[in-house]
């Protein structure tokens, strides 16, 4: 392929986080062209406590990649994976097999959508909660389990 | 990546590459019909439209479909049958010129988001049993042939040389061109025209083709079955999908029909304009989630496909071999679905059509080819499945690499593995008894476990062989039963036990001496002993859970319902229980799988916008399946002697198989039967062999008797007028035909219950035609 050794992901902070969901709302502004957030949005902040939060967001281990029947799922130069909407045939494959539950699907559309790195909750979080650090691929790529039995 | 896994980027099959000058091929055919359509939506599941040819004429129309159909007939093989009956006779034969040759699609054929969702139904009048044998087929054509525009095609007639029909849903064009240079064997066909018909030369292209074809096998016995092509655009080869059974293949050759090809310009989940996508999404996740997580631990479905049934039926004395003689085998482990997951090609799990995350399509890539025409070719051999394995066993076959070239030879020349196997198994037990033999076999050793002669024997008839033997055998059991008897070779009774056909359909692979529901599963249906109706063994054998005949015949009457539904929408069968939710274990019926039933409920909702219940689902079959059987009564058949079934599938045919399970026969005739112990031990095997004969024929009536009861039939087993219009029908020209049929089998004497029914037991009903009173 070429392509880059390493990808950016998101790191996030959760002693900083104050659970104001400027980063969803910032994310459905890229993807949806909307400042809703929730379904739209590929950043998630759950609450767990009164003060405390996580965050759900694909780590671009591709996994989704060797599922897609039709190949609009791939890994771009930039190490980020990828979902291509014009080859997209909204068969939710991805979105059922993602191991952290991260491949988002809304309401709105049928074709799902996914965090593309592009740092925008970065930039959109005022208390630098979160953050885009550079990961080796092989340290985070997944691939479909395919043996026969559980281990 | 675990060890073996290739990844995706580096593949390569390792396939034979051909060359052929495919502008050549195309000039040579020749236009003989053509037909413009306007280009329209598929709407809430449907195309509200057939297509139907005329190869004769040379016509192409359409037909509307109305809604009085959809609600009569819901869609896909129910369509089948409504367009069948418009146009066929009683008199009517495989090879007649009116018999059609049907494809369909249904309701919810083509949706993306559920596993299962991309099936065809295909039907004709089938050479083996001269009635309507209906098949359920992967692949993309179906969706295809919708998206294009038809929700099914029908073809009648009969073309001079052979043809190739294209339904061209980018241009909106019909047309049937001859096709002389093509060659006929699926494998090789189905990629000629895919490059061929794909509107640019890429991948995604030739995703957008599919091909139905069939083979020089089809065209020389009764067991042509359909392949119906996908293209996987990561192996880059054209892969298959079997209608297999009842020799649909063989008429579509005798159609001269060498392909259909479908094409599509655009589809995606919504190509079917679906009332509600938002709910289908929901649904589709919610399965594929239960996919990914629980598979592993049930049925590795998208490690090794249907091929985890062997070990399975091993163990449970359910595996077929040596032609049923014997439910497991020493030699079973060698072809354990352990030993094909060594060979499976492992670049990803995948499935026949998009979005299946059960995933039970599994190839052997770049196989070397070890006999007949592509001996030495590397090729692609789609499966094994589970069937396929265990009519290797059937044979004696042991072999994985003989599994599978059998499995590449019989889908590439078009013939069932199914039949073409349990055929064979027969045949070489009539050898191991001296009743067959080389020379009455064309010079052919048809000895147990000899697969080279297996091969030879296909090849022959794929080469069109003109032997005694070969004619009369590749055209199946029931005929070879007829030709030993005539050649007065044999014991008749023998030879009648044995050979696993009803109706004149071979056995799918199933051991059911041990089932009485699982003989009625094969016994009292509509096409034939196949196991798609019913698959009642664990139910009725292992858990005990329907020890009556009336709970036998509820389970014979729901399960069929059940399963006659996924035909009727255009879905596999397959997500339906062999992936359930972790709790299932827990429901009220964990073998009804009521979420998945709920799942079905919420997918037809939110395809078509109707409102629809569990029940609704259950009567939308029933009024297909009784029309199904009320056309076999047309036809001629459908009646108590029709659901006949060999002694093989019921009990011990031959001593050695009363020895081989000595113990539980000696305590069944003990516990079932009421003989003591010391009484046993006195008796000959003879006698024990007899008394379990006739106690286990009668017990096979009595359920005949109960199944008929509850389905609403006669006696005889013909659907009442009384029954056909509480399920909606009105059409004159069936109640009449259903009544006169009934006065008929009265005049014979024939309305009466089959069971010997002593004192203390009773038939279902004791009032005489009591279908009249509801």
């Amino acid at each position: 392929m070429g392509g880059s050794e390493t990808v950016k992901i998101l790191k996030f902070y959760p002693e900083k986080c104050t659970g104001c969901l400027e980063c969803e709302k910032t994310c459905s502004q890229v993807h949806f062209k909307t400042r809703e957030g929730g379904d739209k949005s590929a950043i998630k902040i759950i609450k767990t406590g009164e003060t405390t939060y996580e965050m759900h967001v694909c780590n671009q281990c591709g996994l989704c990649i060797d599922l897609c029947p039709v190949e609009a799922l791939t890994r771009r130069k930039n190490g980020v994976v990828w979902l291509d909407r014009e080859t997209c045939i909204g068969c939710q494959s991805c979105v059922g097999f993602c191991p952290r539950n991260v491949m988002m699907k809304s309401k709105a559309r049928i074709e799902p959508f996914k965090c593309i790195s592009c740092g925008s909750c970065v930039r959109a979080c005022p208390t630098e909660a979160l953050e885009l650090v550079e990961v080796k691929i092989s340290d985070v790529k997944e691939v479909v389990y395919y043996k026969q039995g559980a281990e | 990546m675990i060890e073996g896994q290739i990844p995706v980027e580096e593949y390569k099959t390792g396939n034979t590459r051909h060359k052929w000058d495919l502008e050549k091929v195309k000039r040579a055919h020749r236009v003989i019909a053509e037909y413009e359509y306007k280009k329209d939506k598929v709407w809430r599941g449907f195309a509200n439209r057939t297509l139907y040819i005329n190869l004769t004429k040379g016509e192409i129309k359409e037909k509307k479909v109305t809604e009085e159909m959809k609600k009569l007939f819901t869609g896909g093989r129910g369509f089948g049958l409504k367009l069948m009956w418009d146009s066929i006779k009683p008199s009517t034969r495989w090879n007649s010129e009116e018999n059609e040759l049907i494809i369909t699609t249904g309701p919810l054929c083509g949706i993306t988001q559920y596993p299962g969702t991309g099936k065809s139904i295909a039907l004709s009048i089938s050479p083996a049993t001269d009635i309507i044998c209906d098949c359920n087929v992967g692949g993309f054509f179906g969706p295809y042939l919708k998206f294009a525009g038809f929700d099914a095609i029908e073809i009648q007639g009969k073309a001079k040389h052979d043809v190739v029909i294209i339904v061209d849903g980018e241009k909106g064009k019909i047309t049937v061109e001859t096709a002389p240079l093509e060659e006929t064997n699926s494998h090789v066909l189905s990629e000629q025209l895919t490059y061929m018909y794909a509107s640019e030369d890429s991948d995604k292209s030739r995703q957008k083709v599919s091909v139905v074809s069939a083979g020089k096998g089809a065209e020389n016995s009764y067991w042509g079955c359909l392949n119906f092509s996908f293209y996987d655009i990561r192996r880059k080869v054209c892969r298959l999908k079997q209608a297999g059974r009842g020799g649909l293949g063989t008429v579509f050759r005798d159609k001269k029909i060498k392909a259909i090809v479908a094409k599509v310009e655009h589809f995606d989940g919504l190509s079917n304009n679906p009332a509600d996508p938002v709910k289908l999404a929901e649904v589709g996740i919610k399965l594929h989630r239960e996919i990914r997580d629980l598979d592993r631990y049930q049925c590795n479905m998208r490690a090794v496909g249907t091929s985890h049934l062997v070990e399975i039926m091993d163990e449970y004395d359910l595996l077929p071999c040596e032609n049923y003689r014997f439910g497991s085998f020493p030699k079973a482990s060698k072809i354990y679905s352990s030993k094909f997951y060594e060979l499976f090609t492992k670049i990803i799990p995948d499935g026949c059509w998009y979005g299946c995350t059960m995933a039970c399509a599994k190839t052997v890539d770049g196989f070397e080819v070890m006999t007949g025409p592509y001996k030495g070719q590397k090729v692609t051999v789609d499966g094994p499945e589970y069937e396929t394995v265990a009519a290797g066993a059937n044979m004696s076959i042991w072999d994985p690499k003989w599994i599978l070239e059998f499995n590449f030879y019989c889908d590439t020349y078009g013939l069932d593995t199914i039949s073409t196997g349990t055929a064979i198994a027969f045949y070489m037990e009539m050898y191991e008894y001296g009743i067959l033999n080389k020379e009455r076999c064309d010079g052919l050793e048809l000895s147990f476990g000899n697969y080279e002669a297996v091969l030879e024997f296909i090849h022959r008839i794929a080469r069109g062989d003109k032997g005694e033997f070969i004619t009369v055998a590749s055209k199946g059991i029931r005929r070879v039963k007829d030709w030993l008897k005539k050649k007065g070779w044999g014991d008749p009774q023998l030879i009648e036990d044995c050979g696993m056909e009803s109706k004149g359909l071979e056995y799918s692979e199933y051991v059911t001496k041990e089932s009485l529901a699982m003989q009625g599963g094969y016994g009292l249906t509509l096409k034939g002993p196949q196991h798609d109706e019913a698959w009642l063994i664990f139910m009725d054998m292992v858990n005990n859970a329907i020890p009556t005949f009336e709970d036998k015949a509820e389970a014979l009457h729901y399960f069929p319902m059940w399963r006659t539904w996924f035909g009727l929408n255009g879905l596999c069968k397959l997500p339906w229980n062999d992936i359930e939710p972790a709790d299932n274990a827990e429901t009220d019926e964990p073998a009804k799988v009521p979420e998945h039933v709920q799942n079905y409920v919420d997918l037809q909702n939110a395809v078509t916008g109707w409102n629809v219940t569990k029940e609704d689902l259950i009567l939308q079959s029933e009024r297909c399946y009784n029309w199904q059987r009320a056309m076999n009564v047309w036809l001629g058949r459908g009646r108590r002697k029709d659901d006949w079934i060999p002694y093989r599938s019921m009990g011990p045919v031959t001593e050695m198989e009363y020895y081989s399970r000595r113990e539980r026969y000696d305590k069944q005739l003990v516990e079932k039967l009421g003989f003591s112990e010391k009484e046993v031990e006195n008796m000959s095997v003879k006698e024990k062999m007899k008394l379990l004969y006739e106690y286990r024929q009668d017990q096979y009536q009595k359920l005949a008797d109960a199944v008929y009861y509850r389905r609403g039939w006669t006696p005889n087993g013909v659907p009442t007028p009384q029954k056909m219009k509480q399920l909606g029908f009105t059409d004159k020209k069936m109640l009449d035909m259903l009544q006169k049929a009934i006065d008929e089998d009265e005049k014979k004497g024939l309305n009466v219950w089959g069971g010997k029914y002593s004192k203390g037991e009773k038939p279902p009903s004791i009032i005489p035609r009591y279908w009249e009173k509801w």
